[in-house]
């Protein structure tokens, strides 16, 4: 399936990833070349085939709702870009 | 010291041949020495290592020792390592330092093994000869212009150059075996959910599996004993009780049914390689196997499959790499939007980014049904085609890799040519099989590997038919020149 440079650009806004303008051209013919190669799925009768998400069918195992973890917040943050007062620090997002 | 076995390791330690001090001494000096040809490590904290082996010294001096209590053992930079950086290989974690151990790595340490220090690998697993580091590419020991295979290429050019006794790797899509094949080492991916993913840094959550990679099926079955097991902390673990991976080492094959998919035999397979599985499965003949045709009709589908779910998965995965908790944030951010594009545009490399679009379009509205829902389709056919073999066989055997170890530079720039490496391997990830690569012979000195497939959960079965192949053949004895050409 060919994919146009706009679509990769809203592909990469979703993703949350700046692509410089120079290379736009050549993220789009790669991707483009990696879809025809993928392209050869639609091909495949897979009518009635339940879809395998697990290769061992396993479903989600569920535990008491009960708390089990202590609190390692000072731990994680420590590793962090910016924080304060116990708080993760971004550019303001609310004037 | 730097020659031998896990095995024959752990009896030195226990008979107080030397102690794991000297052993640790021995591995530091020799990446002191040698790494700077092959660039293996990312890192090697040695002050750590150190008082490890000081710890483990007194363990085995009070008779509590198991049997990898004070071996030094080489980690894939991808597994977390409290307070000990770890990079998976890319930028955006380069300045990430853990505040808590992966399960793997508390297996270990319980049972008193050396952390040796972190290899080099493709950034977040993704690529298949490590030239996708953010920490430059690692060179094959058995011919530097060459790559080791990927993404656990480091683990692999450290065991082969004998830098560490073993080391742990992970496999996505053939991530432990391919680099193992190329290095002329053994190396096994369990079956999925064996090994605990808590602390292995996630690339596609439904096809990741850690595994031990070391120069004999004997070492791997160690290794694996310790690492094997149920974690409450990762819900995809299996709760199947584990088994001594040991214990069926030395079984005779006899009557044991090797199937051959007559499609890893055919177009793409390279004629010097084909030469070395033929040989290697007369080998395994004469030891008692049987020889059977079989068929895997959708293996040619595992490549376009794989290529739409490992990035599904890998582009929500990696959506947690933001620059708000953890690791790279971009300078000087004019407003949170800018924040995330530039923190992931610089700390990401380009196929990583290749992989998050891929993924990202797969998964967005209107192409999910065509492309990620037709996918996991496929995946259950060709899931079902194994199902089907192993009504026949016990164990499936052939190629690990379509062809030895390329040029660095060769495939760099052709992510299709890339990809096209896995074409035996990734298969086995969609459908969750145990998967080994095993010494067997060498083209132009490159070594070939050869792949052993196994049911689900039958991992003592395929460590069982290494050891009784390297019992027969000495392709996993034989050490790289750059290795051992000097004085020891």
């Amino acid at each position: 399936m060919a994919i146009e440079q706009n679509e990769i650009e809203k592909i990469a806004e979703l993703a949350r990833i700046r692509i410089a303008p120079d290379q736009i051209g050549q993220v789009t013919g790669r991707i483009t070349e990696i879809l025809g190669m993928v392209d050869q799925l639609q091909a495949v009768d897979t009518r009635d085939i339940e879809p395998l998400a697990n290769p061992l069918d396993a479903v989600q195992r569920l535990r008491p709702d009960e708390v089990t973890e202590e609190n390692h917040r000072e731990a994680f943050q420590a590793i962090a870009p910016a924080v304060e007062n116990g708080l993760y620090l971004v550019p303001r997002v609310v004037e | 010291m730097h020659d031998k076995s896990v095995a024959q390791l752990g009896e030195g330690l226990r008979d107080k041949q030397f102690s794991s001090l000297e052993l640790s001494h021995c591995f530091l000096d020799r990446i002191a020495r040698l790494d700077g040809a092959y660039n293996s490590f990312i890192s090697v904290d040695e002050d750590a290592v150190l008082a490890a082996a000081r710890a483990a010294d007194e363990r085995l001096a009070a008779g509590t020792a198991t049997a990898l209590t004070g071996i030094p053992i080489a980690h894939k930079d991808i597994f977390c390592t409290n307070g000990m950086r770890t990079s998976c290989g890319s930028r955006m974690l380069d300045n990430f330092v853990p505040p808590y151990d992966a399960t793997l790595i508390t297996k270990f340490n319980r049972d008193g093994a050396v952390i040796l220090g972190k290899t080099n690998m493709d950034e977040f697993a993704m690529g298949s000869s490590n030239e996708s580091s953010y920490y430059g590419p690692v060179r094959n020991p058995w011919d530097t212009t060459l790559v080791p295979g990927g993404s656990s290429g480091g683990s692999a050019a450290a065991v082969a150059a004998m830098l560490a006794p073993a080391a742990t790797g992970t496999d996505t899509g053939g991530s432990i075996r391919q680099p193992a094949a190329f290095c002329g080492i053994t190396g096994i991916k369990p079956t999925y959910g064996r090994v605990s993913r808590l602390g292995m840094i996630a690339f596609a959550s439904s096809l990741d599996q850690a595994g031990p990679m070391a120069r004999s099926a004997e070492d791997c079955a160690l290794l694996l004993n310790s690492m094997a097991g149920h974690d409450p902390l990762d819900s995809t673990s299996s709760e199947l009780a584990t088994q001594d991976y040991c214990s069926q080492l030395g079984d005779s094959l006899q009557g044991l049914r090797i199937g051959l998919p007559r499609e890893y035999f055919g177009e793409g397979l390279a004629a010097g390689t084909a030469s070395c599985i033929e040989a290697a499965l007369k080998e395994l003949e004469a030891l008692g196997a049987t020889l059977v045709d079989v068929s895997l009709p959708h293996s040619h589908l595992s490549i376009p499959t794989y290529y739409v779910l490992a990035p599904a998965e890998a582009s929500t995965n990696l959506s947690r790499f933001d620059g708000v908790r953890y690791g790279h944030r971009c300078d000087n951010p004019v407003d949170l939007h800018d924040l995330y594009t530039r923190t992931r545009e610089e700390g990401f490399g380009a196929e990583v980014k290749r992989r998050i679009l891929v993924g990202t379009y797969a998964l967005s509205a209107g192409y999910y049904d065509a492309y990620y829902k037709k996918a996991q389709q496929v995946r259950r056919l060709i899931k079902q085609d194994f199902t089907s073999c192993f009504e026949q066989v016990d164990v499936i055997a052939g190629p690990t890799t379509p062809g030895p170890a390329f040029a660095l530079g060769a495939k760099s720039d052709d992510p299709l040519a890339m990809y096209l490496e896995d074409v035996y391997t990734l298969a086995v990830n969609l459908a969750g099989l145990p998967g080994m690569s095993v010494p067997a012979g060498f083209v132009a000195d490159k070594p070939v590997g050869l792949q052993l497939i196994g049911p689900h959960f039958a991992e003592a079965r395929l460590l069982n038919v290494g050891h009784r192949f390297q019992q027969a053949t000495d392709w996993h004895t034989r050490r790289p020149a750059s290795a051992t050409g000097e004085a020891v």
